[in-house]
């Protein structure tokens, strides 16, 4: 068994939204076992602009899951806002995705039938939010991502910038202390990929918590903290991983510039 | 997630998909007018029975002789039943089928053989000319008084009275004209011919009294002069109880609206089949809906919905297509029994609690269609709903 590091145990109890440590998920898949997660430990501060970035098959996904309590580890803690949800039931889960989490997903996953200004209401339909002050929410959260003249339409008569934004909107809706962030700039072209970063980058420097899962380089160094994940092991610091790979990068540029 | 919301979520969906809601709702819709209907027709049917025999008049007692061999009524238990506290008048009557001729129509006819006191016991009416007197009764006249049926078969526009009919090749005369009974229990009593039981025996060749109706002085005192008759036709013919029986209307109306309820029931009951199935077909399309809607449960799931709230809107989805489905039943039900009432001669009853019993069915159906569909879609594992496309 792995012990956690020792940053973990430094940081402030207090000043920390998540405290994972030693988390583990298996998995059988055609009568081999995987393991997609091994004793994961990793602590976020109330402020922070975390990524992480690995490669596809790394469990990065099902790191995810556990972060956004979509799914249960089968060892270890998970402390989200000082709350132990490791071992909740599906429906508390369901109640703990609703306030402390504010999912964004690489294909937008809003509801086609439902306006922008419904989609953005959805998380306070489900906390039983009065209609009159959950449609005053959803129009202040479409105000801040510049949308609240596109408030009446569907999502199809929205470009993919504008849907990314709208469910920004929907993941700040329900005000929640943690933003989980899954490839949002996947299915996105560079300039609107800057446009949502950017939305990101000034959302975290009003205090939201942002989670960014990614693989790709360019993008996880936006954030201000990197971590890694390969073969279901996280490691602290992506960015010592990484600036080998650039001096690589520049020392292939240099010769081709030679 | 209170249940307005759900409410207003179920009706969303409906509406983006209106063709389908329609199709969905379809096998409901047919169901629950088909019930409507065809209990309004039972109903009915069996209401104008009910109708024709009060109108026949409810203190009418029946001694009918299955077996004219062993009980021979005579003149004497007659005049027993005659003499009997709660009757007011007897009217034995002989019947036998006949062919009328006049001129070159003809027409096969049901002849009945009866007193002077027949036409007050059976509450029948004349149109035109007089009923038989006692006196042709004991002078074996030849004289008849024709059904209405029969009379516009034999004389068409003509005036029958007073005119000649041929039976058996024998000249009667007829000197009355029913009115119209209509016809009840199958029998039309308008196609007959009444002419003196003395003259009917000889006619139609039966000599035994095959029927006796007995009127009783009043509605109440119908039980008693029931019991009387009975008492009476035990005296005289001990131990031949199987081959008699005494009734009144009323024990025929039970019979008949036995009859007619278990038909009502029947036919309800064909309905209510076809409400099953269009139960069915609003399973099928729940099914349908929750595997398309995989990704919209996933993305419901993950924004926070519990498996209650899942529940709850595709159950309120499927209870609400059942439920317009009833009202459009229920509205188009009501349009078709009103339609056959106007252009058929058959009669409808409508019945308020069928056609509230037929949507609360209705609705029942929906929730019990709805839970396993709607079980499925919350039980789903919001990871692979998402991932779902």
């Amino acid at each position: 068994m792995a012990v956690c590091q020792v940053a973990g145990e430094v940081s402030d109890l207090a000043n920390s939204i998540i405290k994972i440590t030693n988390m583990s998920k298996l998995y059988e898949l055609g009568g081999e076992t995987v393991h997609a997660l091994q004793d994961v430990c990793l602590t976020i501060d109330k402020g922070d602009f975390i990524s992480i970035i690995g490669p596809s098959g790394s469990g990065k996904s099902t790191f995810m899951n556990m972060i956004g309590c979509l799914d249960k580890p089968d060892t270890g803690n998970y402390l989200l806002d000082e709350k132990e949800v490791g071992k909740l039931k599906d429906n508390e889960l369901a109640a703990i995705r609703n306030i402390k989490i504010g999912f964004i997903f690489q294909n937008f996953n809003l509801l086609a039938k439902l306006t922008a200004l419904e989609n953005v209401e959805l998380p306070l339909v489900y906390r039983g939010v009065s209609v009159k002050e959950r449609k005053a929410v959803a129009v202040a959260c479409l105000d801040k991502v510049g949308l609240s003249d596109r408030m009446n339409h569907l999502p199809n008569q929205l470009s993919g910038g504008q849907q990314q934004r709208v469910a920004i909107a929907r993941a700040l809706a329900g005000n929640p202390p943690v933003l989980l962030a899954d490839e949002p700039t996947g299915a996105l072209d560079s300039r609107t990929s800057k446009e949502v970063l950017q939305m990101l980058k000034d959302l975290n420097e009003k205090g939201q918590t942002i989670i960014l899962i990614t693989h790709d380089m360019e993008v996880a160094k936006e954030a201000t903290r990197v971590v890694r994940i390969q073969d279901g092991q996280l490691f602290e610091n992506g960015g010592d991983w990484i600036e080998p790979e650039r001096i690589d990068e520049d020392g292939h540029a240099l010769y081709q510039n030679q | 997630m209170n249940l307005s919301e759900s409410m207003k979520m179920a009706m969303r969906s409906i509406k983006t998909n209106k063709v389908r809601a329609f199709l969905t709702m379809l096998g409901i819709i047919i169901g629950v007018a088909s019930v409507i209907v065809l209990v309004s027709i039972g109903q009915g049917s069996s209401q104008s029975v009910q109708d024709e025999i009060n109108s026949l008049g409810t203190n009418l007692l029946t001694v009918s002789v299955t077996d004219t061999d062993t009980v021979e009524l005579t003149e004497e238990t007659i005049d027993q039943f005659k003499k009997l506290e709660g009757i007011a008048d007897v009217a034995p009557v002989v019947t036998g089928r006949v062919y009328a001729k006049n001129g070159e129509t003809s027409t096969q006819v049901s002849m009945t053989g009866a007193t002077s006191s027949y036409l007050s016991v059976r509450n029948l009416e004349l149109s035109q000319g007089r009923f038989l007197t006692d006196l042709e009764m004991d002078l074996r006249s030849k004289v008849v008084i024709l059904g209405s049926d029969t009379a516009s078969t034999l004389f068409e526009n003509h005036n029958a009275l007073d005119q000649n009919v041929l039976i058996g090749g024998v000249s009667y005369r007829v000197i009355g004209v029913l009115k119209s009974v209509g016809t009840s229990m199958g029998s039309s009593g308008d196609d007959v011919i009444i002419a003196p039981i003395t003259t009917a025996e000889r006619a139609t060749g039966s000599t035994s009294i095959g029927m006796v109706y007995a009127k009783a002085e009043n509605e109440n005192s119908v039980e008693r002069a029931m019991y009387e008759l009975l008492g009476v036709m035990t005296t005289s013919f001990p131990g031949q109880s199987d081959n008699y029986s005494v009734s009144n209307q009323e024990d025929l109306m039970d019979t008949m609206s036995s009859v007619s309820d278990t038909f009502t029931l029947m036919l309800g009951g064909i309905a209510s089949i076809s409400l099953l199935v269009g139960g069915i077909g609003i399973m099928n399309i729940m099914l349908v809906s929750v595997s398309e809607r995989t990704k919209e449960i996933g993305i419901r799931k993950a924004i926070g919905a519990n498996r209650k709230s899942i529940l709850l809107q595709f159950l309120i989805e499927a209870i609400v297509l059942s439920c317009l489905g009833g009202l459009l039943g229920v509205a188009i039900g009501l349009g078709i029994a009103k339609a056959i009432s106007t252009f058929s001669t058959l009669t409808i009853s409508f019945s308020w609690s069928v056609t509230l019993f037929s949507f609360l069915f209705s609705i029942f159906i929906g929730i019990i269609f709805g839970v396993f569909p709607a079980n499925k879609a919350s039980k789903l594992n919001p990871i692979q709903a998402l991932r779902h496309e």
